[in-house]
């Protein structure tokens, strides 16, 4: 797939010497550290949640995905990937799996596949079981005394509730907004992730490589994260300051999915803006919408919903940051307004 | 214009010309308030009553209404039966009329009613009139009852409160919100699409425009 | 009698076409044949509901006024009676002023035990829960500041999850047995035994402290009132309730 010659408008990023496929492959090899630390956190649950829900994605991509070699490019794997890091480790597989074929056939296939969908997939396919089983994925089961115990009930059957035991532990996000004396855990326990949460939701510093990584090799757009970092810092600052809220801006950056939002989910190719002007904007908006919901909202966590809220708004920024319009100093950006 | 037959008055509304799947109209009760059967059922008997009442009203009393207040004048006839049917329902089924809400109030503007009263029972007698409106009522409430038992079986596991699963079921709690309601019907069009368009490619006749 | 425009069509439509307009009109209406048809037919409609309305108005307000008793004597329980009063000029009273609409007033509940003495108060509040107003009727002792039951009268709270507030019966059943207010919510098991405490329901927070904090501030409202004083030895009003 090396088009220099032909002029592709949806996905900008692609550039002549690089593939989607290598691409692809090159975020699901970012991932491996994050991927081996939810192993190491919540053991062999958090093998089997990724697996359940990789196999949703791929399988409904297999059966529904509009060209027959939809399935190599990796985009269905990262799709899978990033989906089962946003869930708990005790959660049912099938639910997983359920997941992840709602996100790749309603996120992405039924737009016409790669590249032309609107809201990144695995968020969609996190947005569907956030709506469909609510308890299900905010129950974070109590850390199990050995490392190779079950996290919770995986093995829940199909349609049938987890049966879970009383004792669930709560996520630092949780805890502070709607704990009985709320603490605020420490930033360094949130950096390396000994704390509660969803599989990837727990190191931000592995997250953080990962996204280093990729942003060197190019393959994201390093002004997505920071815009997102910078804004959420700067105003859960300001309220923080202000005695408006009680989240102490680092613990904002550093808690709940952000770090896996802003390096992975915000940044898909084809869901984020194309000037990097857009991108300020667009992180702007998560970064806002982020501490909006997580301060007032009637959630623990906003990053899902921030993102997805975003990505409907990516042809109208594109639109309003069109460089020929009236930017006289953005001229090197001309190719990509589109 | 074709001829149609008083049978094929009755039968067009129920499938050909299905005001939900079909004409896209009512699809506002039809997406909130079909969490449960018994909802849906409620909501099609309060639509039915109304359509047929005003239906008969419409095309009996054609040529005393000006062709200027028309719109109007149908609007005051469902209006009328819409208020009866609110109140009927709140001495009758009160906890139905609690779980409908403010949408008993809203037939009123279902755009269905209002259609059907434009389109036929201003233009025919009586008897053909009733037979439309019977026949656009089945198929309100055969596709609000098709809704609502898709969102009842996955949001709550029942069909007409009958549990079919058993306790341990985990309820599809989406299935029962609004954004249910979305996705059941865009489900129940993408079925629909599909098989119609296998059915086009089977037969491959230009002759299947027009129903 | 424009019979010309009225003509039979015994044709049908694709609904999906636009309706195509009438023939040509030849002669217009007068405005005032428009006004007396639509007068004329509003008239009988007015009439049709009217008569309807007749018929159901008793029914429905006998349901409402039963709905309303039964959720008053299951939060005080052990009352023999209650009356309604209404909060008027900041101050209890029985009546509203003449001429005013009874909706436009706030109210309580007294209820009386069987020797006449004020034994709770029962007060409904509504406030905006997770989806959409969360309106609760309490019972509470005056003397005593402890409740003494509780029900959801109106929620749209998260099925499966915030209605658990009225479907889990572990949850209600604290209000009924008698803790002390202001109340508290604690998560299960992190109690600490205090008399004033409720344990929310996990997975259900937010709904849950809801309802706590409706009736706090429903409590911290009204007891200034009610600390005034409650008139006594009620007049039988038409507002009386009797246990049946």
């Amino acid at each position: 797939m090396t088009d220099s010659s032909v002029k592709i408008t949806a996905s900008p990023h692609v550039r002549s010497a690089e593939s989607t496929i290598k691409i692809m492959w090159s975020v699901v090899i970012s991932l491996i550290p994050v991927v081996a630390a939810s192993i190491y956190f919540f053991g062999p649950s958090a093998i089997l949640v990724l697996l359940a829900s990789i196999a949703g994605c791929l399988l409904t991509e297999r059966l529904f995905g509009s060209t027959p070699g939809s399935l190599a490019d990796g985009s269905a794997m990262i799709t899978g990937l990033l989906l089962g890091l946003t869930l708990p480790p005790g959660f049912p597989l099938w639910m997983a799996f359920l997941g992840g074929g709602f996100g790749m056939a309603f996120g992405k296939i039924i737009f016409g596949g790669l590249g032309q969908n609107v809201f990144n997939p695995a968020l969609v396919g996190r947005a569907f079981l956030q709506a469909a089983f609510p308890v299900a994925i905010t129950t974070w089961p109590a850390k199990t005394q050995h490392w190779w115990a079950l996290q919770g009930d995986n093995f829940a059957l199909p349609f049938m509730s987890p049966v879970v035991d009383a004792t669930s532990s709560a996520t630092p996000l949780g805890n502070l907004k709607f704990g009985d004396d709320p603490v605020v855990t420490p930033v360094i326990d949130l950096f390396l992730g000994t704390t509660g949460g969803s599989l990837g939701e727990t190191s931000a510093l592995l997250i953080l490589l990962g996204g280093i990584y990729l942003a060197w090799r190019g393959h994201l757009n390093w002004h997505i994260p920071l815009s997102i970092f910078v804004s959420t810092f700067v105003i859960s600052g300001l309220f923080f300051a202000l005695g408006i809220s009680q989240f102490p801006p680092l613990f904002m950056l550093f808690s709940g999915g952000m770090m896996l939002g802003a390096f992975y989910m915000a940044t898909d190719m084809v869901t984020s803006p194309i000037t990097n002007k857009g991108c300020w904007l667009f992180g702007f908006g998560i970064g806002f919408l982020v501490v909006i919901i997580r301060v007032w909202g009637g959630l623990p966590e906003g990053v899902m919903y921030s993102i997805l809220l975003m990505n409907a708004l990516v042809p109208f920024i594109n639109r309003a940051t069109q460089p020929r319009l009236f930017g006289t100093s953005r001229k090197k950006k001309k190719e990509a307004g589109s | 214009m074709r001829k149609t037959t008083p049978s094929q008055d009755f039968i067009r509304g129920i499938w050909n010309e299905n005001p939900v799947l079909i004409q896209m109209l009512g699809l506002c009760p039809a997406l909130a308030v079909t969490n449960s059967v018994k909802n849906a059922l409620a909501m099609s008997a309060a639509t039915f009553f109304v359509i047929c009442c005003s239906s008969v009203l419409v095309s009996s009393c054609k040529r005393f209404i000006p062709n200027e207040v028309r719109i109007s004048a149908y609007i005051l006839v469902i209006a009328t039966f819409v208020t009866l049917a609110d109140m009927l329902l709140q001495a009758y089924a009160p906890v139905q009329h609690k779980e409908l809400g403010a949408f008993i109030a809203l037939i009123v503007v279902n755009c269905m009613i209002l259609g059907r009263q434009e389109a036929f029972s201003a233009k025919n007698n009586v008897y053909r009139s009733l037979l439309d409106a019977i026949g656009t009522g089945i198929g309100f409430t055969i596709a609000l009852v098709m809704m609502g038992g898709f969102r009842e079986i996955l949001g709550t596991g029942s069909f007409l409160e009958y549990s079919l699963f058993g306790a341990n079921f985990e309820p599809w709690v989406i299935m029962v919100l609004p954004a249910g309601g979305f996705l059941t019907l865009g489900f129940i069009l993408l079925a629909m699409g599909f098989v119609e368009q296998r059915k086009k490619t089977k037969t491959t006749l230009t002759a299947e425009q027009s129903p | 009698m424009n019979e010309e425009i009225m003509k039979e069509d015994t044709g049908t439509h694709d609904p999906s076409l636009p309706e195509s307009p009438e023939t040509p009109l030849k002669e217009t209406v007068s405005t005032f044949r428009l006004v007396a048809t639509l007068a004329v037919a509003g008239a009988l409609a007015g009439l049709l509901i009217v008569l309807v309305n007749q018929h159901t108005k008793p029914i429905i307000d006998k349901y409402k006024a039963e709905q309303l008793k039964i959720a008053v004597y299951e939060v005080l329980p052990g009352v023999e009676r209650y009356s309604t009063y209404y909060l008027v000029n900041d101050r209890l009273s029985l009546n509203i002023p003449e001429g005013n609409k009874d909706s436009d007033y706030r109210r309580i509940y007294v209820g009386y035990d069987i020797l006449d003495e004020v034994s709770g108060i029962a007060i409904s509040r509504g406030e905006s829960g997770f989806q959409d107003v969360v309106q609760i009727i309490f019972g509470f002792n005056p003397t005593t500041g402890k409740l003494s039951g509780m029900k959801v009268l109106d929620s749209k709270e998260t099925p499966g999850l915030g209605d658990k507030i009225f479907k889990d019966m572990a949850f209600v059943k604290q209000f009924f047995a008698g803790p002390e207010t202001p109340l508290i919510g604690v998560k299960i098991g992190a109690g600490k035994g205090k008399p004033n405490e409720i344990d929310t329901i996990t997975g259900a927070t937010i709904s849950s402290k809801v309802v706590i904090d409706i009736i706090n501030h429903a409590l911290e409202e009204w007891r200034p009132v009610i600390d005034r004083g409650i008139p006594k030895a009620p007049v039988v009003s038409k507002f009386e309730e009797t246990k049946q």
